[in-house]
């Protein structure tokens, strides 16, 4: 039987019940949430299901969203399942103060080096990581600059008005 | 007094080259009965020979045999994806030159394809076949590269040098179709920014007519060679679950025996429309890597051939069709900027960044020269991507480098290495 994204979200309501929610198919790829305590739990599901097997990480990172309070920081996985050639886009999200997330390394190995840099540029704490340090930034860096607050120009400079040119404003 | 402050500044140095030092697991007691009593810690890197790039490997060795490996990237990264948030989408490409450079092409076309998916372009065939062969001259042009320096890493450095000038035949068609070599910033949103002119295409048949039988000469002088045999087979291999955990893609997977390519399963720009096989390993070592990346240049071929083919075909004005009609993205021509007001506007509109993009989430993922490379693109709807990620292979499948090289010799480390295809320009974005 073919996997669809029906299917996929069938099997998820019948297990996780109303706790993943949000699911919509943006270009096709299906897209849902889960709290943030459960995201090891529907990984492993999603793993093990002999129907679901996602079993491939193909990615892992960070947004963030300074004006969503209480869930300022989203993590994505996108994982694929290679045998019927399924992806899925699966997102937890959590509070800036308090960002701490369940590591996925021991589910895979990949996780790794992508967790170390979410947490490198978001400040995600990976809570069980074997080696949750900062990767490609200096380790004396003592802010996360992909957070939003950090502007890519200077916001002060009054020489020029980037406004004109679209390039005005905080983002 | 003087004495105290020379006290104080040791200590700080001191301070300073424990904090440079790995924290743990340096200088392992070796069990009893060793000849030494404890490794050796050796830095491989950050510019070495044998790195090719900017990257660190702190190993520990007892004699020539790795114990323990533990790798630092970082020392080019550039912020790409934090300078991606406040460029307009054609801005972008740029940045993608200068990831996997010994491909740049591929990222070229992997992020214009991201684009169009993300805004909806329908793209004329004519442009996906002209793509399809600019991005096989790339894979050609990086595992030539790739698999030429496993051999000098072995010991054979004549190799290297004689595909090299095959190289550059790429080089020089690209060189004609968008001006540039290295970083190529070829192609636009919405197609290429010229046609294919007749030199481009004299120089295309001719790498079609002589890369063959050079390519041939190459595999001669390694494939069967005894020496490089000796020095690859079982050097560094992975099985295919634990390569799949680790989360490869490419070549380096395929060695493993996992027939997964993005251009079979999720195909973009026309793949769907060619014939070609997907070469795969068994055991996953640096010889099964050389061999699939070689097997993987004659498939190439065989596509570039097809799309040649595929070109030819089109007749009066189709033939000439070398983009997609999307004034608000693609630069309308020079002369008619000069003449007309409405081309001025947009020209004016685009080179500013004055268009907004519109809001949504886009995962697109081509097959790169040493893997999957994925760009996740949100838009709010600005004129920048809110967030862009690149999902880098090499940076995935680099991490299990230190599983690799455990437990063997110090050479194979440097070969399994270069195997691995990696390039610090990627790896650190």
């Amino acid at each position: 039987m073919e996997l669809t994204n029906d299917h996929i979200k069938q099997r998820l309501t019948e297990k996780f019940g109303e706790q993943v929610t949000h699911f919509t198919e943006p270009y096709g790829l299906l897209t849902f949430e889960a709290p943030k305590e459960m995201n090891l739990k529907v990984l492993q599901f999603l793993y093990d299901d002999p129907e679901l097997k996602f079993k491939f990480l193909t990615d892992l990172q960070a947004v963030h969203y300074p004006n969503d309070a209480g869930r300022e920081l989203a993590v994505v996985y996108h994982l694929h399942n290679m045998t019927d050639n399924v992806r899925l886009r699966f997102k937890i999200f959590t509070d800036i103060a308090v960002p701490d997330v369940f590591t996925a390394t021991q589910l895979f190995a990949s996780a790794n080096w992508m967790e170390r840099e979410t947490y490198d540029f978001f400040g995600v704490n990976f809570v069980g990581h074997p080696n949750l340090k900062r990767i490609l930034n200096v380790d004396e860096m003592d802010y996360f600059p992909m957070r939003k607050e950090y502007p890519l120009e200077d916001q002060t400079r009054s020489d020029k008005d980037d406004e004109m040119f679209g390039r005005g404003g905080t983002i | 007094m003087k004495c105290l402050e020379e006290e104080e500044q040791f200590k700080a140095r001191v301070m300073t080259e424990e904090l440079l030092q790995h924290p743990k697991e340096q200088n392992i007691k070796l069990p009893e009965g060793s000849i030494e009593k404890e490794t050796t810690t050796l830095n491989l890197g950050p510019t070495h020979p044998a790195t090719h790039g900017v990257f660190q490997n702190i190993l520990e060795v007892d004699g020539e045999r790795v114990i323990s490996a533990e790798s630092t990237v970082g020392y080019i990264h550039r912020a790409f994806e934090k300078i991606a948030e406040r460029r307009p989408l054609y801005q972008i490409t740029p940045l993608t030159d200068r990831l996997n450079y010994c491909s740049s092409p591929i990222n070229n076309m992997g992020w214009h394809t991201t684009c169009e998916k993300l805004l909806g372009i329908e793209m004329p065939k004519r442009v996906d076949y002209l793509r399809v062969i600019i991005m096989e001259l790339a894979r050609t042009a990086d595992h030539i590269i790739c698999n030429s320096v496993i051999g000098v890493d072995t010991g054979a450095l004549s190799v290297f040098l004689y595909v090299m000038q095959y190289r550059e035949l790429i080089y020089e068609i690209w060189e004609e179709i968008c001006g540039s070599r290295l970083t190529t910033n070829i192609g636009r949103i919405g197609g290429f920014e010229r046609n294919f002119n007749a030199t481009a295409w004299q120089k295309l048949e001719r790498f079609l007519k002589e890369f063959p039988k050079a390519l041939k000469e190459f595999e001669n002088l390694l494939q069967r060679n005894r020496i490089f045999i000796d020095r690859t087979v079982g050097a560094g291999p992975i099985s295919a679950e634990r390569a799949l955990n680790y989360g490869f893609t490419g070549p380096n997977l395929r060695a493993t025996g996992v027939d997964y390519d993005v251009r079979v399963h999720t195909p973009y720009c026309s793949y769907q429309d060619f014939e070609f096989n997907i070469p795969v390993g068994t055991t996953g070592d640096v010889y099964d890597r050389w061999l699939v990346r070689n097997q993987e240049m004659w498939e190439s071929l065989k596509i570039i051939e097809q799309a040649y083919r595929k070109i030819q075909e089109f007749k009066g004005a189709d033939a000439e069709v070398y983009h997609a009609n999307v004034p608000e993205y693609y630069l309308p021509p020079k002369n008619e900027v000069y003449t007309t007001i409405e081309a001025l506007i947009w020209h004016f509109k685009i080179i500013m960044g004055e268009t907004n993009i519109p809001a949504g989430e886009v995962w697109h993922s081509v097959e790169g020269a040493n893997g999957e490379l994925g760009f996740y693109l949100i838009s709010d709807g600005g004129r920048s991507p809110y967030r862009l990620h690149f999902r880098r292979p090499c940076f995935v499948y680099y991490q299990a480098y230190p599983e690799l090289i455990k437990d063997a010799m110090l050479a194979d480390a440097v070969v399994v290495m270069s195997s691995l295809n990696l390039i610090a320009g990627e790896m650190d974005a």
